[in-house]
């Protein structure tokens, strides 16, 4: 089938077995490894990336569904050389280790820092008319969807804590 | 320049006392996490090359008995697919064990395990070969197969090397003031790292190229050429990263050999990506154990004796059996001692080693059992650890090389507010939780293991590292290149490593927490041998030398790297254990504090904040060595509170075989957790002075839970993972301690 990808600002016009998932496509078609597969069962939220601005597992969706949408991975959030902010706070708090969960705990929090500015509330959040603060038990329940097997929770959320401005 | 040490004697000092650069042990960014953030980093997949094609390996549905057939028609007519590949002579059986030089089992028309891979359908695309692989029609003869671990442990067979015992352990038990005998059960665990298992395979020529997610190259490479009949020199792997091993990538696994086979058999390259469910099927995991501990202590608190004895299970002809007494043997003292493994047969996956194969598990049950003779004497559980450390390994009469594990409980304890802490069980209540304290102590044998690297000084005043070393998460990167940075006098920014490829000397590989003082120490040789070097150039001894700023100083003369370095030095080293393994007891030590909430309704565990204080000699980067001792506390998490493999005991299959049923820690069940490491140096381990951390931070984590589990509540569960339905029949009235 063809499709025409929009990612990271680029357009790309695929002709791909319609049984590919996005993040398959993303990877085997396109490659931007970035984005990684974990269990390709949206348990893991390796594959994490932001569609329209809002996190998706990548792994539970077609890629031939997504004709038009705008499709943003952890390549399009920067170079190596211009790191985002949560880039660089991930870098700094030693946010990882093995570094393969990393791009997808990075386009979660992107997405999640979003969802909090834009007043969503969470299973922790005690009043659900108020905004909700960025304490770090919002971010990390928020944030369990994105496993990381080397337990680098605590200075992930460190990261983004720091870049969030959240209360000490 | 080559050279070679072996470490016979302990190291009067170490150079890295004396250079002065201000590199070494400093808590630097890693030097690869810039490529890892922007999601540059490849891993094994992600290596594409023309006409490579895609495998997905078939696992068989039966946990015992034997293929009678296979009929490719159905899967060969969907479209795409290129060939059903089968060898049942060739295809592995097993994974690899770590260090192993063979090829591990082979042989797949026997099936010994549910979800053994069988066969690799290969096609032009990964969603045709998936597809395909579902279409295989595998025809079985079934036998008995052997699935039930606690119905068969009467029937398992003592593993011979691992039996000790000193003195009368059961006069100590009938003679003790306080004792205590009982048993603690720990169930199947999979390591789950997050990349699963990859091999991508190409042929040039006769040499056989894989780009392999592995933990210990130069190993794998024999172990991989040993199946393929091939030698070592025409296989070449490379892994420049790995996402996570935590000892299930020690060893090669099926995908390896199934992909080369199919890239030969098509001349195209071949990848073969485990699904996350065959990872938990068919790579390592840790073997379920039931383990006794006895304990025989006099009312002053001292052990008279001391016995763990351990009961795993494994495949047919596996004698790899979890050593849970490892460092029971030698961080308590106690006349009369007794340890042993036995091992039921089981037609279940491979066991062998996940992080701190041993420890992870045997000391939830020693620390357990040190918490209840702690109450049963009405001795602090702190003083009572204190006691007991022993003068000498109370068997084998060695010194211990460096033991900071009676500061590491005092500093923990003040950091952590012990004093404070209530001893009386299901005493502290906030609302609607019992909150609770708990602590234990950790210790993790350390190794060296022999390793090479080649250290080449440029012409541009910048150094590179290259050794088959991997990285797997534990900053190895970036510690090789503080210690070139440290040694050469240059910063680090200076220093290129390259890791990850067997055609770069070979290095110990990643496990057993010997990776980071093994490669390291040879990057320090290789450098040490260019100071030597350096020094001659400018006419001064070794000792008068001083590197700064790519400038070599003698006295008030300097000279730039520029002139000395006219063409590019290189040296390369190795380095071997020796006498010290046999005439020291080497360990690092620790101890944990953990703080727990169990809700007064429903039995449910929060873990509220740990601590931990460590020793492990001179520590490398304080920022890479604290991320590994929060892996390790926060892999204790998952031990004590949620992980374990369910295995089915009719049709011998993983019930929960996938990251949705399988629970690791997720961000919500980590709290705030503090490492604090003690200076130290241990001059008998290696010339850095260093030891091992990426396991100690698992060992004892979950036994201070447990213990502050029982803090809380009154609840002892020596059943673990300590789940609610566990706790929830028997919690104290709510109402006997107001909130």
């Amino acid at each position: 089938m063809h499709v025409t990808l929009s990612v990271n600002g680029t357009e790309h016009a695929l002709d791909i077995d319609p049984r590919t998932t996005l993040l398959d496509a993303l990877r085997d078609h396109l490659d931007l490894t970035g984005t990684k597969k974990g269990c390709d069962h949206g348990q893991c939220g390796a594959c994490t990336i932001l569609l329209d601005g809002k996190r998706i597992n990548s792994c539970l969706t077609l890629a031939v569904m997504h004709e038009g949408d705008a499709i943003t991975t952890v390549e399009g959030l920067s170079t190596p050389d211009a790191l985002s902010p949560l880039q660089a706070a991930f870098v700094a708090h030693d946010g990882y280790q093995c570094g393969y969960c990393t791009p997808g705990q990075i386009c979660s929090a992107t997405g999640m820092l979003e969802e909090i500015a834009a007043g969503w509330p969470s299973h922790v959040t005690d009043d659900l008319e108020a905004d909700p603060a960025l304490t770090r038990e919002e971010i990390s329940e928020r944030m369990s969807g994105n496993l990381c097997r080397c337990s680098a929770y605590p200075n992930i959320v460190d990261a983004i804590a720091e870049v969030g401005g959240a209360a000490k | 320049m080559n050279i070679t040490f072996k470490m016979d004697e302990p190291v009067g000092s170490s150079l890295l006392d004396h250079t002065r650069q201000n590199v070494i042990s400093r808590p630097i960014d890693r030097i690869e996490g810039p490529l890892k953030v922007a999601g540059r980093a490849r891993y094994s997949a992600e290596f594409k090359f023309p006409g490579m094609v895609h495998g997905v390996l078939v696992g068989s549905t039966i946990p015992a008995g034997t293929i009678t057939g296979i009929n490719e028609t159905r899967a060969r007519a969907l479209p795409g697919v290129l060939a059903v590949v089968t060898d049942y002579e060739t295809f592995l059986r097993n994974p690899g064990q770590g260090l192993e030089t063979e090829a591990p089992a082979q042989g797949v028309r026997e099936i010994a395990y549910f979800g053994q891979p069988v066969a690799l359908v290969v096609a032009e695309t990964f969603e045709a070969a998936r597809n395909a692989a579902g279409a295989l029609d595998i025809a079985y003869a079934p036998a008995e197969a052997r699935l039930d671990f606690r119905a068969l442990q009467s029937e398992a067979r003592p593993k011979e090397s691992s039996q000790k015992s000193q003195g009368d352990l059961d006069r100590a038990m009938m003679d003790a003031a306080a004792s205590i005998d009982a048993v603690w059960t720990t169930p199947s665990q999979n390591s789950a790292a997050m990349e699963p298992h990859a091999s991508t395979a190409l042929w040039e020529g006769d040499t056989l190229i894989v780009y392999g997610a592995y933990q210990m190259l130069s190993s794998d490479r024999q172990q991989l050429a040993d199946a393929l009949g091939l030698a070592p020199d025409k296989v070449r792997i490379i892994a420049h990263y790995v996402g996570g091993g935590f000892g299930a990538k020690l060893g090669i696994s099926q995908e390896s050999v199934a992909a080369a086979l199919a890239a030969r058999a098509l001349n195209r390259p071949v990848q073969v990506v485990m699904t996350r469910q065959q990872v938990f099927e068919a790579t390592v995991r840790r073997s379920e154990t039931i383990q006794r501990v006895r304990l025989a202590a006099g009312a002053d608190g001292r052990l008279t004796g001391i016995g763990h004895e351990t009961i795993t299970a494994n495949l047919p002809d596996e004698d790899f059996s979890e050593p849970a007494s490892a460092s029971t043997q030698f961080l308590y003292g106690g006349e009369a001692r007794r340890f042993g493994n036995s091992i039921v047969t089981l037609n279940q996956v491979l066991s062998a080693s996940m992080r701190a194969p041993g420890e992870a598990v045997g000391m939830l049950a020693l620390e357990g059992a040190m918490d209840e003779l702690a109450e049963a004497l009405d001795i602090d559980p702190v003083e009572l650890r204190k006691r007991n450390l022993p003068p000498r390994h109370p068997m084998d009469d060695l010194p211990f090389s460096s033991r900071s594990l009676a500061e590491c409980l005092d500093h923990g304890a003040s950091a952590f507010g012990w004093a404070d802490r209530n001893p009386r069980p299901a005493n502290r209540r906030e609302g609607e939780w019992w909150i609770g304290q708990g602590m234990a102590a950790a210790a993790r044998s350390n190794m060296l293991i022999t390793s090479s690297a080649r250290v080449t000084l440029g012409t541009d005043s910048r150094a590179l590292i290259e050794t088959d070393m991997t990285d797997i998460g534990t900053g190895t990167y970036t510690i090789l290149a503080q210690i070139a940075a440290e040694m050469l006098g240059l910063p680090v920014e200076a220093i290129d490593v390259h890791l990850g490829d067997t055609a770069f000397p070979a290095a110990a590989g990643s496990g057993g927490s010997f990776g980071a003082a093994s490669a390291g120490t040879s990057v320090y040789l290789a450098c040490k041998r260019l100071r030597e070097t350096l020094a001659e150039r400018i006419g001064a001894t070794p000792e008068e030398l001083v590197l700064s700023e790519g400038m070599a100083r003698r006295g008030n003369a300097a000279k730039p790297f520029s002139e000395l370095v006219t063409e590019p030095l290189v040296a390369t080293a190795t380095v071997e254990p020796g006498k010290t393994e046999e005439n020291f007891v080497q360990a690092a030590f620790g101890a944990h504090f953990a703080e727990v909430g169990v809700h007064v309704h429903t039995g449910e565990i929060r873990v509220r904040r740990m601590h931990g204080t460590f020793a492990a000699g001179r520590i490398l980067n304080e920022k890479t060595a604290r991320s590994q001792c929060i892996g390790g506390m926060v892999f204790g998490i998952g031990t004590a509170l949620t992980e374990e493999l369910v295995h089915d005991t009719r049709l011998g299959t993983i019930v929960n075989h996938d990251l949705a049923e399988y629970h690791l820690p997720v961000h919500a069940d980590v709290p705030r957790i503090d490492v604090v490491f003690l200076e130290e140096r241990d001059h008998a381990a290696n010339p850095l002075l260093a030891k091992g951390i990426g396991e100690l931070g698992i060992s004892g984590a979950g036994a201070a839970i447990a213990n502050a589990v029982y803090n809380a509540c009154g609840m002892r569960v020596r059943d673990f993972p300590l789940t609610l339905d566990k706790l929830i029949a028997h919690l104290p009235d709510p109402d006997a301690v107001q909130p």
